[in-house]
């Protein structure tokens, strides 16, 4: 029995290792994306509070926390309350098998790319139970359109996957990572690291595809009847996907804790900063991404999920196949 | 082992109760977010036999896939709130009968499943094949689908695929008059093309099309 005890508290303790830093993180990467955004289009940004601003996300955390909740008489308030717990709980359980180093991982599965991919598939039921509950017709509206826009560009995701599988021969990502000593796969799969980036962008709902929450037709769609904490913790668990996002890119493409070149000074930075690095150059993409494209119609959004990218990605696919057979680099078990 | 027991009671009590309450909730979205949850324990239950592939398949055909399918089709055609009333109802109900007779036979099925297991210990030695322990089970099934199964497997990505064209056929139609953007189109347009002048005799008016 104590064995169990012993146990259960050196996971908690790794679990609250992993958690406290990517909430900090999330904190923060929602005050950079603010400055980039206001860089880009010459304003200040968030300033005030902290040095350079730093402290605003805390400020605005707290400004959340003492807000009261309202929840709308017609809602389905079991489901209401759910949504936001779940898109919070599922942003934050994919990080257990993102590996920092070779030996730095919450949970070293066999199949942690399926799980990663699962999770990230899941994500989607926060948004449509929110949208749903809120019985409203505005958040309805935004959650039946971002259940169909997830389910889209999952598949091309789901394809691009498996083209860096075939690659890899394993579904570890630490074994992703490892086969990335010789060449980062952004190289030789360039074309599919663009699509992963934008599928990326449509699956976090992040401009210019987002639509569910497009403010011009929607007031701020699935979200418009959430307010105080709820809200915070959507829009946490948003950021949350995000980063998660660009950990699943840097990990399949950008060689995860891997050193650009394993020569000297390189050598000495610890994995862990490395992978940092890489998440965090992948976000400012995002950021930068978001500030100077317009947003998508939703038909052209549409069409390009389905009828440009799920064929050049199942190309890519037979492309990459075919290489790998004819030069015999199949990789063995 | 007793850590495992709790898991796997915990699981399967959560699966159990959210079949049960699948079937008799009477708000529809309430039954699919049921079905979802089952969907998610018995996926856990998965993994914790060390099926970890399969029951990753699971989350992310079923939950992530086919039950957000489900919650679309249920939330547009606005059956949210239609109660079932075939057991509260006075009048004969005539879906009783044909679920009765369905159940008979998944009853039946299943002891004839279990009470094969139970009493010929040997079927199942029989049926298993033999698994290397070395590799995972991810490389193990894909070693049977794609080498002894593979024209089975093929086969049902074919019907799958059949299936796929019969429902876009069925539901397709040609709606006239629907203008379509064109992205060669629009950019391949000359100053030339893109300017006409035209002289408008009076009283006539000019009628321009694409």
């Amino acid at each position: 029995m104590f064995e169990y005890f012993n146990i259960v508290l050196l996971e908690s303790y790794k679990i609250l290792f992993l958690l406290v830093p990517v909430l900090v993180s999330v904190a923060m990467i929602v005050w950079l994306d603010r400055r980039i955004w206001a860089f880009v289009q010459k304003r200040r940004g968030p300033n005030v509070v902290g040095p350079f601003g730093l402290f605003q996300s805390l400020a605005d955390a707290l400004k959340y926390i003492f807000k009261e909740i309202i929840i709308p008489a017609s809602s389905n308030k079991i489901i209401f309350i759910l949504a936001p717990i779940v898109t919070m709980t599922l942003a934050l359980i994919a990080w257990a098998v993102i590996p920092f180093s070779e030996t730095h991982v919450l949970a070293n599965i066999n199949v942690g790319i399926l799980y990663l991919f699962a999770v990230s598939s899941l994500g989607v039921y926060g948004i449509i139970m929110g949208g749903w509950a809120s019985n409203s017709k505005y958040p309805f509206l935004g959650a039946i359109r971002s259940a169909a826009q997830m389910v889209s560009y999952e598949v091309s995701i789901g394809i691009i996957i498996i083209n860096v599988l075939l690659c890899v021969g394993s579904l570890n990502l630490n074994d992703i990572v490892l086969a990335q000593k010789k060449i980062w796969f952004i190289i030789p799969l360039f074309p599919m690291f663009v699509i992963f980036f934008i599928s990326a962008l449509a699956e976090t709902n992040r401009p210019p595809f987002d639509l569910p929450e497009a403010e011009a037709e929607l007031v701020s769609g699935y979200q418009t009847e959430y307010s105080g904490m709820m809200y915070a913790m959507f829009w946490l668990g948003e950021y949350a996907n995000i980063l998660l996002m660009c950990a699943m890119g840097s990990i399949l493409f950008l060689g995860g804790w891997l050193p650009p070149v394993e020569i000297f000074p390189f050598n000495l930075i610890p994995g862990a900063l490395w992978l940092i690095f890489k998440i965090l150059l992948l976000f400012i993409l995002f950021a930068l991404v978001k500030a100077i494209v317009p947003r998508y119609r939703y038909d052209q959004l549409m069409k390009l999920g389905w009828k440009i990218f799920l064929p050049f990605s199942l190309i890519w696919v037979v492309i990459t196949a075919s290489y790998l057979f004819y030069f015999n680099l199949l990789p063995t078990i | 082992m007793l850590a495992h027991a709790i898991f796997f009671y915990t699981f399967s009590f959560i699966a159990i109760i959210s079949a049960i309450m699948l079937t008799v909730s009477k708000n529809t979205v309430h039954s699919v977010f049921f079905l979802i949850l089952d969907f998610i324990s018995i996926s856990c239950l998965f993994i914790m036999i060390g099926a970890e592939f399969l029951g990753m398949m699971m989350l992310i055909v079923y939950v992530g896939a086919v039950a957000v399918l489900f919650l679309f089709v249920v939330m547009m055609l606005n059956v949210t709130q239609q109660e079932n009333q075939w057991f509260i109802s006075t009048k004969s109900s005539t879906h009783l009968p044909v679920g009765l007779l369905i159940s008979l036979v998944v009853f039946f099925e299943l002891i004839v499943v279990i009470g094969g297991w139970k009493f010929k210990p040997d079927l199942v030695t029989t049926m298993s094949l033999s698994i290397n322990q070395n590799t995972t089970n991810t490389h193990s099934l894909g070693n049977v689908i794609y080498t002894d199964y593979i024209h089975i497997f093929q086969l049902s990505g074919m019907i799958l695929l059949v299936a796929m064209i019969g429902a876009i056929v069925l539901t397709f139609r040609q709606r006239p008059g629907v203008k379509r953007q064109s992205y060669f189109k629009q950019i391949s347009r000359e100053k030339s093309e893109g300017v006409k002048l035209v002289d408008v005799e009076s009283n006539k008016g000019v009628n321009l099309d694409d």
